[in-house]
């Protein structure tokens, strides 16, 4: 029988704990997939947040180190600086990478560390039951934001590509989504880009992910990737807005 | 024997420089000895010290509550540290700053015009080390030999001119009667 | 050489090529050592963006199996405590120096030994416990650098140089190590599979609180290994001792002047000083319980150590306190004077 579909080497046989309609499997997926294709699974180190994706050290094959919330950047600094040949990459939330982690996330950023983060921004706190995000939207509603995010008294959302785009530092900054097929190709292209900057020793690459998030934000998935998409994308433009490179060779 | 000297004075008249010049010549000397300067609670009023204790055995305490040896480079030094030195014990003045005399009558006391005299010399700012000649003549702790050396030592390389000034300095309180 | 310096110098011979800072005073010299001496080396200075960050790039090196480091002085140490639970979680090796000034809050510059809680008791979130180094010489500055090193890599656990400010600036004559450190294997660093083992996992999460309590449990079975075998201190005129002092750092180099004098004066006088604060030297302080009469507890605190010395001494004689804080010194005459009392006081 022809094998048409098949799991990434780079994942392990562990049940993932995601709700059903959750987009982190096929960003996983995503990850592991460019892992496979650039043959690095035996020298790639990821390190996990604090977040839905605490787990992700279960997932991932390859050598994987939790870290505290919102210090992902600065362990994998650590992780990079000890062993330059390894490959080593982020895997972060919206709260942790955007809220408790921005200093951390804006330093590695502006160090152009050489290393990948990969960012899944669903605008909500999914681990703790759905609290207010950096990223959540004006006006959403979210358990700690029961009337809708009042600009006036919390702010607004932080566009984390657009602010690091600003800064010299960086090699690659994108934001892509995987609400459908398109997106998801795109996106695969994009988290493989990212990790060959790191192989190249060109430095930081963050590639945002808009995502969903179903069971916090109250709807079935089928809507929830229409939120996406209505909501989250307009206020979220997906994009590069930050190819060093490329700028570099005049693309 | 253990000998524990305090040099005290404003910020940038040297005192750190001189103590560190002790410290490194009773190394030279293979004395056991400390340096601690005035990052401490004893840094105020004016003053900035710091103590060196120079011993033939490990060093205890490297605090010093009464030296036996003091130099004084200023009056809010001399004012605070005047009563601490042990009866017996030395104290050396810069007369061209302070304007009175010693009130101790149980210490031995040198005046010397340091900073007036590091202009005349031509090595302006360099009264600390006037004094540590004078130390090194009066009081016998630690001997004239080795001073090339020792400065060599802390002298970097590259302020060469400034050895030859410190060589000066020192020979000028050497011999300063 | 400058204590701050013999740390830093230490450390780079003890095969250290990872630092990571953020400047405080009184123990910017480490950081400046390091950032002229490691470019020429190979090895890794960066001033991190805050004590947070720093904590987690060591937290980042030691999960990759090399030696690391950090300083910083006790607001800093404050801020770095969430990275060493963890580090203590996961089972890592670090070396964190600690050049105390006094507080609480911003505090003071000036030296202090008020962090001693937080030092010995974990410190941050959770049941841990450091390997604790309290140097009173330069050259203790260095030598015990070196073995919090050791120590943290042959029992996987953070370990801490707790100095004061009077130890960092201080200058005496050292020797340094010109040995190779030995380097023990570390088989669960994450270094890449290399597609040859089942990948690695650092972590310190553990939601089946049957599982987190096995892990404690084994952890403290290390931690009594690390009692019954690191137990350092110097103990110094106790045969006959009847006053016994308790001090740690610059306040033992005070206490030991002070024990000289009470001697001169009649007194038995004599200073148990202990190298590591945890694992704390109870024994010998059990021991002499039941032999003087009393104890001072000298301290640069409110009185923290007494609590340890009150409780290893089972409360069998009196523990007085003998102490300055907030950057103040005991000076010999108050520790003097303490000694004459505790004696007097019995007779």
């Amino acid at each position: 029988m022809a094998v048409i579909f098949s799991k990434p080497k780079s994942l392990t046989d562990a049940p993932m704990h995601y709700c059903p309609g959750c987009t982190h499997g096929i960003i996983h997926r995503l990850v592991a997939q460019a892992i496979d294709d650039l043959g690095i699974e035996g020298r790639t180190v990821g390190v996990a947040p604090v977040g839905c994706a605490v787990f992700a050290y279960n997932y991932f094959a390859c050598d994987m180190v939790e870290a505290a919330h919102g210090r992902a950047p600065a362990v994998a600094t650590g992780l990079k600086r000890a062993n330059p040949d390894n490959i080593v990459f982020t895997y972060q939330g919206d709260g942790d990478l955007a809220s408790i982690g921005t200093a951390e996330t804006v330093h590695s950023a502006t160090r152009n560390e050489n290393i990948t983060i990969i960012f899944v921004n669903n605008a909500i706190y999914g681990m703790t039951g759905g609290q207010m995000a950096p990223t959540s939207l004006p006006g959403q509603v979210t358990q700690t934001s029961p009337y809708g995010r009042d600009t006036n008294t919390v702010g607004f959302p932080v566009r984390v590509c657009e602010m690091l785009a600003t800064l010299d530092g960086p090699e690659y900054v994108a934001r892509v989504a995987v609400n459908n097929v398109k997106n998801v190709n795109q996106a695969r292209r994009a988290i493989k880009k990212a990790f060959e900057n790191q192989i190249n020793g060109k430095g930081f690459s963050l590639i945002e992910v808009v995502s969903s998030c179903p069971t916090n934000w109250g709807m079935s998935p089928q809507d929830a990737l229409k939120w996406v998409d209505e909501k989250m994308i307009p206020y979220y433009p997906l994009g590069v807005f930050k190819d060093r490179s490329a700028a570099k060779e005049g693309k | 024997m253990t000998t524990e000297i305090l040099i005290a004075g404003f910020g940038g008249q040297g005192v750190l420089f001189a103590g560190k010049f002790l410290a490194y010549k009773g190394l030279l000397e293979g004395r056991q000895l400390s340096w601690l300067p005035s990052y401490g609670p004893e840094m105020r009023g004016g003053t900035a010290s710091c103590s060196m204790v120079l011993s033939d055995e490990p060093v205890g305490s490297p605090i010093i509550a009464n030296p036996d040896i003091l130099i004084a480079m200023n009056l809010p030094s001399m004012d605070r540290y005047e009563p601490t030195v042990k009866p017996g014990g030395v104290m050396l003045a810069d007369s061209s700053l302070i304007d009175r005399k010693a009130e101790r009558t149980d210490i031995k006391v040198f005046y010397v015009p340091a900073t007036k005299l590091a202009q005349e010399i031509g090595t302006p700012g360099l009264a600390n080390m006037i004094m540590t000649g004078k130390l090194i003549k009066e009081c016998g702790v630690i001997s004239y030999d080795s001073v090339e050396e020792t400065l060599h030592k802390i002298i970097p390389a590259s302020k060469a001119a400034m050895f030859e000034k410190n060589l000066k300095a020192i020979e000028c309180g050497y011999n300063y009667e | 050489m400058k204590g701050n310096e013999a740390i830093a110098e230490a450390a780079i011979r003890a095969g250290c090529r990872h630092y990571f800072g953020y400047p405080i005073t009184p123990q910017t010299e480490v950081a400046a050592y390091m950032s002229k001496r490691m470019p020429k080396i190979g090895g890794t200075f960066l001033q991190a963006e805050s004590e947070v960050a720093a904590i987690n790039m060591v937290y980042g090196v030691s999960a990759a199996g090399k030696r690391v480091m950090t300083s910083s002085s006790s607001p800093g140490v404050s801020l770095k405590q969430e990275g060493i639970s963890y580090l203590a979680g996961s089972d890592l090796p670090a070396l964190i120096v600690n050049v105390q000034r006094g507080g609480p809050g911003l505090g003071g510059i000036q030296p202090s030994q008020s962090d001693y809680f937080q030092a010995t008791k974990g410190g941050g979130h959770g049941d841990y416990h450091l390997i604790v180094l309290a140097p009173a010489s330069v050259q203790e500055m260095a030598d015990l650098t070196g073995l919090a090193f050791d120590l943290a890599d042959k029992y996987r656990m953070p370990s801490m140089l707790l100095a004061d400010g009077t130890m960092g600036q201080m200058m005496e004559p050292v020797e340094l190590p010109d040995k190779e450190p030995e380097m023990i294997e570390k088989p669960w660093a994450l270094t890449g599979t290399q597609m040859k083992r089942e990948h690695n996992i650092v972590n310190s999460l553990y939601l089946d609180p049957e599982e987190l309590e096995r892990i404690n449990f084994e952890r403290y079975e290390r931690y009594k290994k690390v009692a019954e075998n690191e137990t350092r201190y110097e103990s110094y005129m106790m045969d006959d001792a009847e006053i016994c002092i308790v001090a740690f750092g610059i306040a033992a180099r005070v206490s030991k002047n002070a024990v000289n004098a009470a001697r001169q004066k009649g007194v038995k006088a004599g200073l148990i000083r202990p190298i590591t604060l945890w694992p704390f030297p109870e024994k010998p302080i059990a021991e002499a319980a039941d032999k003087v009469k009393a104890f001072i507890s000298v301290e640069l605190s409110m009185g923290q150590m007494i609590e340890d010395v009150k409780l290893a001494s089972s409360c069998k004689k009196p523990v007085y306190l003998c102490n300055r804080t907030g950057g103040m010194i005991p000076s010999f005459d108050q520790v003097l004077d303490a000694i004459m009392n505790a004696a007097g006081g019995d007779k």
